[in-house]
């Protein structure tokens, strides 16, 4: 798998979780087909630490169609001393297209429709909530084009934003940019390369609070501290560039002046007589 | 301290930023602020021995108001806060204006003839209850004047002259609301008539010095009462039952309570659910029962009778005590368009003192409120002046059949504003006349010459003022070249609209709305928002711009809604409909039709979307695009955000092949324990963006993220969505969301630890500033977040743009990958603000302000590059000729910088701009209670001359060089010749 086995870090509270192959449902291969029964199961393991596992359905539908599990999102669900739960090591399996499903989904493709998938908003509360919803034009997924995606299989990416245990927001698509128009083109391969990543909000920054001391240490001199020392030429271009035409002019005319004291002499002095006799 | 101050100032000078201050002869050259009071609820004359004849109002816009009789100016006034409704007002002692607020729970005296506050009272309450303000005229306790107040529980008897509670009386246990407190004349025993849990009628005899109960009497009445209530003599008030059928008059003389029942039915046939009028006559009352007013007169032994009837648009006044103990009403409605005032005697309703017929205009509706006063003429028979208050809430004061004096009080409660062009200037209909001869052009600009060179005697600066108060026809009623005089259309809450000019705020057209088919369930819409709906530009000699208002009939958002569709030149209604279905959400799209009327879609409460206007051509445009309209709703209270798509068309047999159904395609859920939405905000769709790109100090490129499918989302805690400081820091927190809303991708997702909101944003460009309360730090905070584009990061390469291979014109699709960045810095903001506008302009080019609505009503514009997320503590040589300023904790509040200067705007609501043509100068327009407008320009009018500026100098300065060139010239040629003759 390419970029299968990278695992990538965003920050200190957000990681990517690449499944290992085994798990990633390719070529059709239906992992755990019992858990796709309930929507969301649990199990917990009363660890000391407090961390459990816990699993929940990536259901899809096509274009308008009822949703259908399509694969388990596994995790462990940490639960903090200060109350808080936080989800880490995140695995998702996905189970392959069924043949049936294929045609439905050629369907989507020469439809331009919608490939919709959901998620519950709560990973630890029972199924009955409401559900986290995300849609791609399904053209988008299998774009065998440029920099999208240079393999014929289905590449998609999630993003799930959470906030404690319950999932906030999911975004779908395919790794790179998304052409318009879209191109119609099947998939070669059905088979899913699946990336998840696992988003926690970040902290603002403290704003800033200036101390009266620190103010005080740089402005004890009272003074800005000076320009850097520019050299001479940044300084003065200006009054040199004249100056050296200035000099370049004199130099020519008392070049000129000594042509015309040897040569036109004569010249000089018909013009002033004719000049006096007007 | 000092070296906070000294450092504001080194900042202040260092970053050097123009102030935008005005000079004190500049005010009111280019802005305009008219005072309002909103639509009045009481009316208190003060007519009697008064040097200056006054009415005392209270409005529902929370402001009590002292007005001139005679010109309807503004003595005094004062705006309360929103949570401070006014419930009754009243002088008392013949000085003070008492108020009563808050549910009963704030007693104010003002002092009649300057407004100053004499005292305030806090009364205590227990619950809310309705409230009752009673002053009594000629009661007397111990050289005290109580004045009564019953609200939150408790009866309060407070002092008049310094507002002491003498007494209290607590009802909260017994769950006692007193309806009516009578005081018979002549006795220090007040009586207080109430009911109990509305079947049972108290009445308490209280002594009025020390607040004790004398007697108390109660008797239950088996059929209970609704609550309206008239009382029509000192011992006798009369109630509606609850099945609101029959009338029941109570009598409580000398503490004997009998109920006498008259069936309404007995007195008008046929009769439905009645309804007692407000108000106060002498023993007769006012009942509104089949569509007609009819007036119930009270005989001595609680007999009742119908007396007269009228239709039910008739307004009435209380009733007013005329000569020889006689006591009389008015009565206004509409005949035509004519106004029927008449002032009847209350005993003998034959008896017409007065009637007048006063031409009125139809936008004003029919009248709402009628309040008199009466006066001695001087051939000693009695004068009537009426204050009417109309249907869109104006106030006018009519006296001997004119109408004296008028005030547009719709204007206090503007709801929605957008602007217009005003008409081309044509040639034939020119309206412009050549106002000034040359010698007066001349002329004024000597006097500018002498002003600007501080040579003006006093008499020649008046003048020179006034000149450019009347100058440059700027209240002209066409189009100018810099695009300074337009029309804002302003919508207000009775439903009416207003077209004001820019250049002197006056009112060019109004137009109340109608609906289309009067039909008895929807005769006056009340209006939600305003859309312009054809801007010609093809065909802008010979078409007129329109707008498109969106009405609804009733306050129920299911309620069936109504389009008008109105002349924006000449303020007539184009045409108007009942469209059938509710109103949910107007979505403008950015397509026109080949008439360039826009393309709306309308959501309505069952999920349906519907396009406007209704034309093949427009649906064939929409079918276009079809598969490229996405639109979201934002559910508040479950916390939901949700993303639709366009499906097909409605299916079933009322739906037309205009009507559209969705299908959801993301959602985003917050979870209901740890966040609630307090705040959406998306950018302005007309919104024009200069460059993509921004150049920072180290030669990088910067691409902007400019998308106009953002949404800026911002939840607190539910705990913390109360009030701030209601919570600890610990429990409050504050995230802030950037949702791309056709995908539903979170774009940028940041919390705030210990704050809490409201909060105020404002979305231009690919920024967002924001404004909310720091709990920890307790100061108020502004964050900015700027998003940049990096997947365009890498055409920084000249020669991948020469040689084109850049992907700058490569289509944007939203199911792309997002690869952006955001940056953003918070800074201490050290006031609360009440909105926040960002200034814009015709290219985008001039750089921007924020407009930042303060809680003291004011407007600052504070330049954006004091929000600008790149500030650093020591800024580098380069970066500051960026014009970057040094990093500093808080944003600094210039005085300079309120661009209402002086003025306030009271209870202001919203700030509005819009571009003028001349790229430098945008247009402000603020409403609230008050009205205000100015031009500004961010960077200076980079882009014209000043109107100051001094066109006689430069002409004589010319005229100056040429006369010295020729003399020069002559000089040369005279020494050249006398050289060449040497």
């Amino acid at each position: 798998m390419y970029l299968g086995r990278t695992v990538k870090v965003f920050g200190s509270r957000e990681s990517e979780l690449l499944v290992d192959d085994d798990e990633f449902g390719l070529e059709g291969a239906k992992p755990q087909s019992t858990q796709q029964q309930t929507p969301t199961t649990r199990k917990r393991y009363s660890d000391p630490d407090s961390d459990s596992k816990v699993q929940f359905t990536l259901e899809h539908g096509f274009g308008d169609s009822h949703f259908s599990p399509a694969g388990t999102f596994s995790a462990r669900l940490k639960s903090w001393s200060h109350g808080g739960k936080t989800l880490t090591k995140l695995r998702f399996s996905r189970n392959g297209f069924s043949d049936e499903e294929k045609d439905t989904f050629k369907n989507l493709l020469t439809g331009d429709d919608f490939y919709r998938i959901r998620v519950p908003s709560s990973v630890i509360s029972p199924p009955g909530k409401e559900f986290v919803v995300a849609s791609v034009r399904a053209a988008s997924l299998s774009l065998p084009f440029l920099r999208c995606l240079p393999r014929d299989g289905l590449d998609e990416h999630f993003v799930i934003h959470m906030e404690g245990a319950n999932i906030l927001a999911a975004s779908y698509g395919s790794l790179g940019a998304c052409q318009y128009p879209r191109q119609f083109k099947l998939p070669a391969k059905w088979s899913f390369n699946s990336h998840t990543i696992l988003k926690c909000s970040e902290q603002a920054p403290r704003t800033p609070i200036f101390t009266e001391e620190i103010l005080g240490g740089e402005n004890a001199d009272g003074e800005v501290e000076p320009p850097p020392e520019r050299s001479f030429w940044a300084k003065y271009w200006m009054y040199l560039i004249p100056l050296g035409l200035v000099v370049m002019n004199a130099v020519t005319q008392a070049t000129n002046m000594a042509e015309e004291q040897t040569g036109g002499q004569a010249g000089g002095s018909q013009v002033q007589q004719s000049a006096r006799r007007r | 301290m000092a070296i906070r101050v000294s450092l504001l100032l080194l900042v202040f000078l260092s970053s050097a930023v123009v102030s935008f201050s005005l000079y004190e002869d500049q005010v009111g050259l280019m802005d305009w602020h008219q005072r309002y009071i909103g639509k009045v609820k009481h009316a208190v004359f003060h007519t009697q021995k008064a040097g200056r004849k006054r009415v005392i109002v209270s409005t529902e816009e929370n402001v009590v108001a002292s007005l001139d009789l005679r010109h309807g100016e503004i003595f005094w006034r004062h705006v309360l806060g929103t949570n401070d409704a006014i419930d009754g007002v009243d002088i008392a002692l013949g000085k003070y204006v008492i108020t009563l607020s808050s549910q009963g729970s704030t007693l104010r005296a003002w002092n009649l003839p300057d407004g100053q506050m004499v005292w305030e009272t806090s009364l205590h309450s227990a619950q809310s209850s309705k409230s009752l303000l009673s002053v009594p005229i000629n009661l007397k306790v111990d050289k005290d004047y109580p004045i009564l107040v019953f609200g939150g529980g408790y009866l309060h008897a407070v002092s008049a002259i310094d507002g002491e509670v003498l007494w209290k009386k607590d009802f909260t246990a017994e769950g006692f609301e007193v309806q009516r407190v009578l005081q018979p004349p002549e006795s220090s025993i007040i009586y207080v008539l109430g009911f109990l849990h509305s079947s049972e009628a108290v009445v308490y005899q209280i002594d009025s010095k020390t607040g004790e109960v004398v007697a108390q009497k109660s008797m239950v009445f088996p059929g209970g009462f609704s609550g309206a209530i008239s009382s029509v003599s000192s011992d006798k008030v009369v109630v509606l039952d609850s099945t609101r059928s029959i009338l029941v008059t109570i009598g409580f003389l000398d503490g004997d309570i009998n109920f006498q029942k008259t069936p309404i039915s007995d007195l008008v046939e046929n009769s439905g659910n009645a309804e007692i009028l407000s108000p106060l006559l002498s023993n007769m009352l006012a009942v509104k029962v089949n569509k007609r007013t009819i007036f119930v007169r009270v005989g001595g032994e609680g007999k009742l009778e119908v007396v007269d009837s009228l239709s039910d648009e008739t307004a009435m006044s209380d009733s007013l005590p005329v000569a020889d103990d006689q006591v009389a009403f008015a009565s206004a409605h509409h005949e035509g368009s004519k106004i029927q005032l008449m002032v009847k005697l209350v005993d003998d309703l034959d008896t017409v003192l007065l009637r007048e017929s006063i031409e009125m205009d139809q936008h004003r509706g029919h009248v709402d409120k009628v309040f008199i006063n009466n006066y001695i003429k001087t051939d000693r028979s009695n004068g009537f002046r009426a204050l009417i208050v109309m249907e869109d809430h104006s106030l006018l004061l009519l006296q001997q059949g004119a109408i004296v004096w008028s005030r547009e009080e719709g204007l206090a409660s503007v709801t929605d504003v957008t602007t217009a062009e005003l008409p081309v200037e044509k040639d034939g209909v020119s309206v412009a006349k050549v106002e000034h001869t040359l010698v007066d052009w001349l002329k004024g600009h000597m006097l500018k010459l002498k002003g600007s060179l501080l040579l003006a005697s006093p008499e020649d600066v008046a003048a020179i003022q006034e000149m450019r108060m009347k100058s440059s026809g700027r209240s002209k009623l066409t189009r100018d070249h810099n695009g300074f005089r337009k029309l804002f259309i302003a919508l207000t809450r009775a439903g009416k609209l207003f077209a004001l000019h820019t250049g002197d705020g006056r009112i060019v057209w109004s137009m109340l709305l109608n609906s289309p088919t009067k039909s008895e369930a929807c005769e006056r819409p009340s209006g939600i928002n305003l859309y312009q709906w054809q801007v010609p530009h093809h065909h802008a000699m010979d078409e007129n711009p329109s707008v498109l208002v969106v009405g609804r009939c009733g306050s129920d958002s299911s309620a069936p809604g109504v389009l008008s569709f109105v002349d924006v030149y000449t303020g007539k209604e184009i045409s108007s409909s009942d469209i059938g279905h509710s109103v949910v959400r107007v979505m403008p799209l950015p397509f026109t039709d080949s008439t360039e009327q826009r393309l709306h879609l309308i959501a309505d409460t069952e999920g349906h979307i519907h396009l406007y206007p209704k034309t093949s051509e427009a649906l064939s445009i929409f079918q276009r695009e079809f598969q490229n309209v996405y639109w979201y709703t934002v559910e508040g209270d479950d916390g939901i955000i949700r993303g639709q798509g366009m499906k097909s068309s409605c299916a079933g047999e009322t739906a037309d092949e205009y009507c559209f159904t969705t299908k959801e395609l993301w959602t985003v859920v917050f979870p209901s324990e740890s966040e609630k939405i307090i705040s959406t905000l998306t950018r302005k769709p007309n919104e024009v963006v200069h460059t993509q790109a921004k150049v920072s100090t180290d030669q990088d490129l910067l691409y902007k993220y400019v998308s106009r499918n953002l949404l800026f989302v911002a939840t607190v805690s539910p705990k913390g969505a109360g009030e701030i400081g209601s919570v600890t820091p610990e429990e409050s927190a504050l995230v802030v969301y950037l949702i791309d809303t056709i995908t539903g991708r979170i774009l940028h997702r940041l919390s705030h630890q210990g704050c809490q909101g409201p909060v105020h944003a404002v979305f231009s460009e690919n920024w967002v500033v924001y404004h909310y309360f720091n709990l920890r730090a307790h100061k108020h905070e502004v964050t900015v977040v700027e998003i940049y584009d990096q997947s365009r990061a890498e055409n920084k390469n000249v020669w991948k743009l020469v040689l084109g291979k850049h992907n700058l014109t490569a289509p944007i699709s939203s199911y792309s990958r997002p690869e952006m960045f955001t940056k953003s810095q918070s800074y201490f903001f050290a006031q609360s603000v009440k909105t926040i506008a960002v200034t814009s302009t015709a290219k985008g080019i001039t750089s921007k302000q924020l407009l930042i609505g303060t809680i003291g009503d004011q407007i600052l514009a504070l330049d954006k590059r004091f929000v600008d997320p790149r500030r650093t503590l020591n800024p580098s040589q380069a970066e500051k000729e960026e014009g970057i300023i040094p990093l500093t904790d808080s944003l600094p509040i210039i005085p300079q910088s309120y661009i209402t200067h002086s003025l306030k705007v009271e209870g202001l609501r919203g700030i509005v701009t819009a571009p003028a043509k001349l790229e430098s100068t945008t247009h402000v327009f603020a409403y609230g209670v008050d009205l205000f407008y100015t031009r500004l320009a961010p960077s200076k009018t980079y882009d014209s001359l000043t109107d100051d500026f001094s066109y006689a100098l430069l002409l004589i300065t010319i005229v100056a060089l040429v006369a010295a060139i020729y003399i020069t010239w002559v000089v040369s040629e005279k020494k050249e010749l006398s050289e060449k003759w040497r």
